[in-house]
């Protein structure tokens, strides 16, 4: 049995299935992390005292410039394969996971610090919410590298058989990264900077 | 062919603007890096960092999510979601202006 709208718009809604799919997904993870969101609000607006600069503004910094990088790679790896240049895509593809690499070991490095420091998420409600938002984000990453890796190689076969169907698969799987990307814009200021 | 060439050119366009939003959303990440040296008082730097933030976020999702030129179904979708995700914002806000709870508090 052929999945239907793989690749042509459903007519009642004139997109192809995975990617009212993937929308559908994503408005779900915009409640679950506005719920942890919300959960910061509380516990900042209720807190005696909140810590101020005790997070490595520059190492965020890079690691924001890091995530950014990838949201491009990414995008540029779904336009190559709309010129038809799957060697670009491998390329771009690659970056993209490398820069996942990237970001985590530059997080990795965080917690190692902060876990040498003794500063674990029991001592305080920062470091809990730090930890939660951050960790969660992480593990979001995690996922995307799984799909986004899965795609560079074995899912790349499909390029041969159904083009059009892959530069789908693409396309929404970039929207999930850039959703990731969008999560980190946020959680950056508010959890670093203010 | 000539079909093609002129999809081709399309994507070429869009690259263009990629590489733009990328340039933008750097020196963006830079503008809020600084102001938050600037020590401003804390209304004034939650209302930058936001707004700052608020616009990167506005960049990803209308040019590299394509949000600016989708289909109605993902937009009511997402007003949908931001109208939730708004009334979520604001639930602490209201339990923190609660009268009641907070004059029972000895």
């Amino acid at each position: 049995m052929e999945i239907p709208y793989t690749v042509t718009p459903r007519p009642e809604t004139g997109l192809f299935n995975a990617k009212a799919g993937i929308w559908l997904f994503l408005a779900s993870e915009v409640m679950l992390f506005g719920a942890l969101f919300t959960t910061y609000i509380l516990l900042r607006v209720g807190a005696v005292v909140w810590p101020h600069g005790e997070l490595d503004v520059p190492l965020a910094t890079v690691n924001t410039a890091v995530l950014i990088s990838s949201s491009i790679t990414m995008v540029m790896a779904w336009a190559s394969l709309k010129m038809n240049d799957f060697k670009k895509y491998r390329r771009y593809m690659g970056l993209t996971i490398l820069l996942g690499i990237c970001f985590l070991i530059i997080k990795g490095f965080e917690y190692a610090h902060h876990f040498a420091s003794g500063e674990l998420p029991n001592k305080s409600t920062f470091l809990a919410i730090y930890f939660t938002l951050t960790g969660l984000h992480g593990l979001h990453v995690i996922g995307g590298m799984i799909v986004n890796s899965y795609f560079w190689g074995p899912g790349s076969r499909m390029w041969k058989t159904e083009p059009e169907r892959f530069t789908n698969r693409i396309e929404v799987a970039g929207l999930y990264w850039h959703f990731v990307d969008l999560v980190w814009i946020f959680l950056f200021p508010v959890l670093y900077l203010l | 062919m000539e079909a093609t060439n002129t999809h081709d050119i399309d994507i070429k366009k869009h690259v263009r603007t990629y590489v733009l939003v990328f340039v933008s959303l750097l020196a963006l990440t830079l503008v809020t890096v600084t102001v938050s040296y600037l020590h401003l008082e804390m209304r004034a730097a939650i209302f930058v960092a936001l707004t700052i933030a608020t616009v990167k976020g506005s960049l990803v999702a209308c040019y590299f999510m394509h949000l600016i030129s989708e289909k109605r179904l993902i937009y009511s979708t997402l007003i949908l979601t931001a109208f939730f995700f708004v009334v979520l914002m604001w639930l602490p806000l209201f339990a923190h202006s609660n009268p009641i709870i907070y004059k029972n508090v000895p």
